[in-house]
Order: C-alpha cells, then sequence, then structure tokens
C-alpha cells in the first residue's frame, strides 16, 4: 500500500503557511493607499521640478530619495518581498545590488560624478 | 500496483521545517518543492535580480550619454514632462491593479482576477500607445536614432522597457484567455503572482527611468 506522504503532510504545513501568510495579509482597500502614496509621491517629484530657483544640489537629492521610497514601496508590498522568503529577498537584491556596485564603478571610471 | 506515490519523498520532519522557513506569500507552494519554497517563484526572483543589471547597463550608458548630442536636439529641449507624468501615473495605477488581481486570485474569485487582469493589460496598452506617441514626436522634432550618442542611448533604454510592457501584456492576455478556458495546470492563485511580480518589476524600472532620465537636469 503506498502512502502519499506529502500530501498528508502539507496538509499541516499549508494551514501553518496561511496562518502565517494571513497575519501579513494586506487588504485591498491598503493596496489603494499604498497606490495613492505613490501617486502623491509622484506629483511631488514632478513638483519639484517646477521650483523655478531650486539648486541641483538640493533637487537631485530630494528626487533620489523619493525615487527610492517608491522603488521599496512596490517592491516590498505590490511584490511582497517585505514577509516573503528570505532566500527572494537573497536572490533579487543580490542582482540590485551588484547592478548599483558595478555600474557606480563604471561610471566613477568614466569620471561621471566629477563636474 | 499503487495508484498515487508522489516523489521525492518528503518526510513529516522535512515538510515542517520547510513550511516555517518558507515565510509569507507562499501558499499551496510547499507542495511543490522539498525546499519549502516555490521552485517558480525563485526562479522568477533571481531573473528579476539579473533584470536589475541588464537595466542597470541600459541606464548607465543613457547617464554616460545624455549630455553628448553634439549641435542635435537634446533632452531640455524634447521632454514633455507633463505628458511622461501621465504616463507614469497609468503604469503606477497599473501596479495597483495587478496587486488586485493577484489578492483576488488569492480569494478564488476568478471573475474578479480576469477584470483586474484585463485592467492591467489596458493601462499598460495606454502606457505603450503614449510611448510611441512620445518617440514619434521625438522623430519629427528631428531625433533619429542615429543621431547622437544621446537619442540611441535614450531610445535603446526606453524601447527596451518598452518590448518589456509589451511582453507583459501578451503574458496577461495570455493568462486571461488560460483562466477563462481553465487551462492553468497547479495553483492558479501562484500563476498570477509570477505575472504581477514581472509587472511589477516593469513598473519599479519605470520609476527609476522617470527619474533618472526625464526629471534630474541633464
Amino acid at each position: 500500500m503506498s502512502t502519499d506522504i506529502r500530501s498528508t503532510d502539507t496538509g499541516s504545513v499549508s494551514h501553518d503557511e496561511h496562518q502565517t501568510h494571513a497575519a501579513h495579509e494586506v487588504s485591498d482597500k491598503q493596496y489603494i493607499l499604498i497606490a495613492l502614496l505613490l501617486a502623491v509621491l509622484t506629483a511631488m517629484e514632478v513638483a519639484a521640478t517646477e521650483i523655478a530657483g531650486m539648486p541641483d544640489a538640493l533637487l537631485v537629492p530630494s528626487l533620489l530619495i523619493m525615487m527610492a521610497i517608491k522603488f521599496s514601496v512596490v517592491v516590498s508590498y505590490f511584490m511582497h518581498l517585505k514577509h516573503d522568503s528570505a532566500i527572494f529577498k537573497f536572490g533579487f537584491y543580490i542582482g540590485l545590488g551588484g547592478a548599483v556596485v558595478l555600474y557606480a564603478v563604471m561610471l566613477t571610471t568614466f569620471h561621471f560624478f566629477i563636474g | 500496483m499503487s495508484d498515487t506515490t508522489i516523489d521525492p519523498p518528503l518526510t513529516a520532519e522535512s515538510a515542517t521545517t520547510a513550511a516555517h522557513d518558507s515565510g509569507h506569500g507562499q501558499s499551496g507552494v510547499g507542495h511543490q518543492a522539498t525546499t519549502g519554497i516555490s521552485n517558480t517563484k525563485l526562479a522568477m526572483w533571481l531573473f528579476l535580480g539579473s533584470e536589475c543589471l541588464l537595466f542597470g547597463g541600459l541606464i548607465s550608458t543613457y547617464m554616460l550619454y545624455r549630455n553628448r548630442q553634439g549641435d542635435a536636439i537634446g533632452p531640455d529641449q524634447l521632454w514633455d514632462i507633463p505628458f511622461t507624468s501621465a504616463t507614469s501615473f497609468v503604469l503606477l495605477m497599473s501596479s495597483l491593479t495587478m496587486v488586485l488581481a493577484v489578492s483576488a486570485a488569492k480569494r478564488r474569485e476568478e471573475r474578479n482576477t480576469r477584470l483586474w487582469l484585463t485592467v492591467t493589460a489596458l493601462l499598460g496598452g495606454l502606457f505603450l500607445a503614449g510611448q510611441v506617441y512620445e518617440f514619434t514626436v521625438f522623430y519629427r522634432e528631428g531625433l533619429g536614432y542615429t543621431t547622437s550618442l544621446f537619442s540611441s542611448s535614450f531610445y535603446t533604454l526606453t524601447g527596451f522597457h518598452g518590448v518589456h510592457v509589451a511582453v507583459g501584456i501578451i503574458m496577461l492576455m495570455s493568462l486571461v484567455g488560460m483562466l477563462a478556458k481553465g487551462r492553468i495546470v497547479g495553483d492558479k492563485a501562484e500563476t498570477v503572482e509570477m505575472i504581477g511580480l514581472y509587472w511589477h518589476f516593469v513598473d519599479v524600472v519605470w520609476i527609476v527611468i522617470f527619474t533618472l532620465v526625464y526629471l534630474i537636469p541633464a
């Protein structure tokens, strides 16, 4: 007689997972609020560029900060990476971090940040 | 004769450990891998990590060449920020409709899932139409692909992104069709989630492009 161990065990596994999952569940209403936050940040970015006389030394960092916030909000909440497995985070951030370091070095080599 | 024997063998202990390691957002995925995490989802995250390197290269190349237009028309004379902001908003909202599709799929509301997926594809199509219009305007202004280093790097970067959006739309519409015909094998919610991950990635790439290419002064 064969025993389907996996299906027997995963019954409880699935139950535990769903309990963990439910604890971090984001409701549709919260998703809409997150989208509104993203829209407001986009509007703020555009508005910042329209402010006459704003020095680049202030404009560029503020745009980069708003961009980073939008990026992390989408990745964390819409892509659920915040509450997901560490292996997934590693897989994504190793690529992202590698790209940032690699191309920062490349741009530095080409004197992009000077002048 | 045995009726069903599922391999590889999974002990009760390893299954429990896998469940504790797997964390959130993998409903039903423990059924697919002895590691306790979904192979499909892991592959998708690794693919997206590698995509960061692709777009990183294209963005860096653009940043290097954005002032290399010579006597030809440059970014400051071309950009229509209100128009590009509107298309960016459309793509941002498509991320919302995509996450609502994933949410509906997890609740097994197939009709709502198909509806939100279709709305996402339409918003993606609207964004793409905006990009085609923008390219047409730029071309009429005299900015061809080989006009300058700036134009080549700009069209390559935004064109690659546009191709990703187009592929995303094809995947979304295929998914809608397959859901309607009941052709999805396995966990439907996970399949929707995988397409969702790709779509959100296309959105985050545009978040970066919009700021670095359009908003930061050359």
